[in-house]
């Protein structure tokens, strides 16, 4: 029999060393600010209903032919938690994502989500900036709305312009022409422009933070009760990397209902399964949910960016391809 | 050719795109968190050799290329084409100007070189990475000189000129490196 030399950890000792005083910092950085840790299920009766998010799933012995998903991330349950006790909470912890494999992606990974019950976006966008300067240094900031990104990066008002004046400006760019040629989906023409053109052009070293992301976009954050163009929705990245993703919670229970429901017409659209929506959820937000700001933000990637790694194998103890 | 999905992307896949075969160098998975995600491609397309970047949403298919490489022994050039023998079945193949390229230059009697064939025609011709030709025509050097100055040029038999240290004359065997066009030494005849 051969023996595979495949054993031996992805990871140095000197960057587990570092995975672990960084564990160390992020609590104490939340114990100090009297955020409660939990830890939420991994497994659990419901999938994430999103269009892009792949939830693994599982069956046990103990409930047959029920499915069991393991989550993408503990966002749920940790709304669950906020509703019943009013109070700011945070989890490290691992997730799973049914997608590719690369250089910034393993399919199990270490989330950082945390939810701040009183705080508005902008309170939780300077808390997220207060942990990347305590862990990173002290990088400069950028702060510019989804708008003001595409304008600076595109000269492309991403809330009026056509699809075909998107096609049309995208079509200048040759890496993304074909592509933008053949798609007629607005958002996907949009998020094609935010990765592939202007996440790229952000500066290195520093940290930008994108707000107010398109109403279509919103995922599960609040639409600004000024502009309803726009979701109370912002992303965090250092360099290019994208880190954190965070809302002004959305706390209107049939609201989220009508969300859910948008999410599986989509899904079938697409012909992919549709995800039960997650009825504890939603009979938590209709308990009473605070008014809150969460975030969700990737630790492997911090650990990367902290110890300047450009592959996320690297910090990792065993990565996929050696699981 | 079967298709290929974007998840089956990584380097050396062949690919068709704008009607030619192309070879994958580079493929990254660019993933919002919330959103579609994408292939980035970085591809050499194999008969003008142009090196582009392309952009997939994550789960699209392409069409594949029948590409595939043999390892041949060059044989002899008929003024038309460059004709190619696998040692083990005999079998000839002849390619063309246009798949041997500026690689006539180093195309030696005997030696095994990879052809590149694209539906069963010849494509591209990589001779061996190093080739040993004998000079046909050099400046003479002065004796007593050492490598590692400048050099002179000097022509082999196939045409190629590559520089070479002045100590080495007309009628000598060089060892030449066919990737960087480089001479590497003499060879003892």
């Amino acid at each position: 029999m051969q023996l595979s030399d495949n054993w031996r950890p992805s990871a140095t000792l000197a960057t587990l060393k570092q995975r672990a005083a960084l564990f160390r910092a992020v609590r104490d950085f939340f114990s100090q600010r009297d955020v409660l840790e939990v830890d939420t299920p991994l497994l659990s009766r419901f999938g994430v209903t999103d269009l892009h998010l792949g939830n693994l799933t599982t069956e046990l012995q103990a409930f047959p032919k029920l499915p069991f998903f393991l989550q993408t991330s503990p966002e749920y349950a940790m709304k669950r938690l906020v509703a019943a006790h009013q109070t700011s909470i945070y989890q490290l912890g691992k997730v799973f994502r049914d997608d590719l494999v690369g250089r910034h992606h393993n399919p199990e990974f270490t989330m950082l989500e945390w939810y701040r019950v009183g705080f508005t976006m902008t309170q939780l966008i300077d808390e997220v900036i207060a942990l990347l300067q305590l862990t990173l240094g002290s990088l400069p900031v950028t702060q510019l709305s989804y708008q003001q990104a595409f304008l600076q990066a595109l000269q492309l008002d991403p809330l009026t312009a056509t699809v075909a004046e998107i096609k049309a400006n995208l079509s200048q760019h040759s890496h993304v022409a074909e592509l933008s040629a053949r798609e007629d989906d607005r958002d996907t023409l949009l998020q094609l422009a935010m990765s592939v053109i202007i996440e790229p052009s952000f500066c290195p070293k520093s940290i930008t933070v994108i707000n107010d992301f398109p109403a279509s976009q919103a995922a599960l954050a609040q639409l600004c009760r000024h502009d309803s163009r726009v979701a109370k929705r912002f992303e965090v990245y250092v360099g290019g990397i994208e880190l954190a993703n965070g809302y002004q919670e959305l706390t209107d229970a049939s609201q989220q209902q009508q969300r859910f429901e948008h999410d599986n017409v989509l899904r079938q659209q697409h012909q992919k399964p549709e995800r039960m929506a997650d009825f504890r959820l939603i009979a938590a937000l209709e308990s009473g949910f605070p008014e809150c700001a969460g975030v969700a933000l990737g630790f492997d990637r911090l650990l990367m960016l902290q110890s300047k790694k450009d592959d996320i194998a690297q910090v990792l103890p065993f990565a996929i391809s050696c699981a | 050719m079967a298709n290929y999905s974007t998840n089956e992307f990584k380097a050396g896949l062949k690919i068709m795109q704008d009607g030619e075969p192309c070879n994958i160098l580079e493929n990254e998975v660019v993933k919002p968190g919330k959103g579609q995600a994408f292939n980035r491609v970085r591809i050499r397309k194999l008969i003008s050799g142009k090196v582009v970047e392309k952009t997939f949403k994550s789960g699209d298919s392409v069409e594949g290329a029948d590409v595939i490489d043999m390892d041949l022994a060059y044989l002899y050039n008929d003024g038309e084409f460059w004709h190619f023998m696998n040692n083990e079945t005999f079998e000839q193949l002849a390619a063309d100007a246009k798949a041997v390229g500026d690689m006539t230059k180093w195309l030696v009697e005997q030696d095994v070189c990879t052809l590149t064939l694209w539906n069963g025609n010849p494509i591209a011709v990589t001779p061996p990475n190093f080739v040993e030709l004998e000079i046909v025509e050099t400046d003479p050097g002065l004796k007593g000189d050492t490598a590692g100055t400048g050099g002179k040029p000097a022509t082999l038999s196939t045409g190629a000129v590559v520089r070479v240290p002045l100590f080495v004359q007309t009628g000598e065997v060089v060892k030449v490196d066919t990737r960087s066009g480089e001479y590497v030494s003499r060879v003892q005849k």
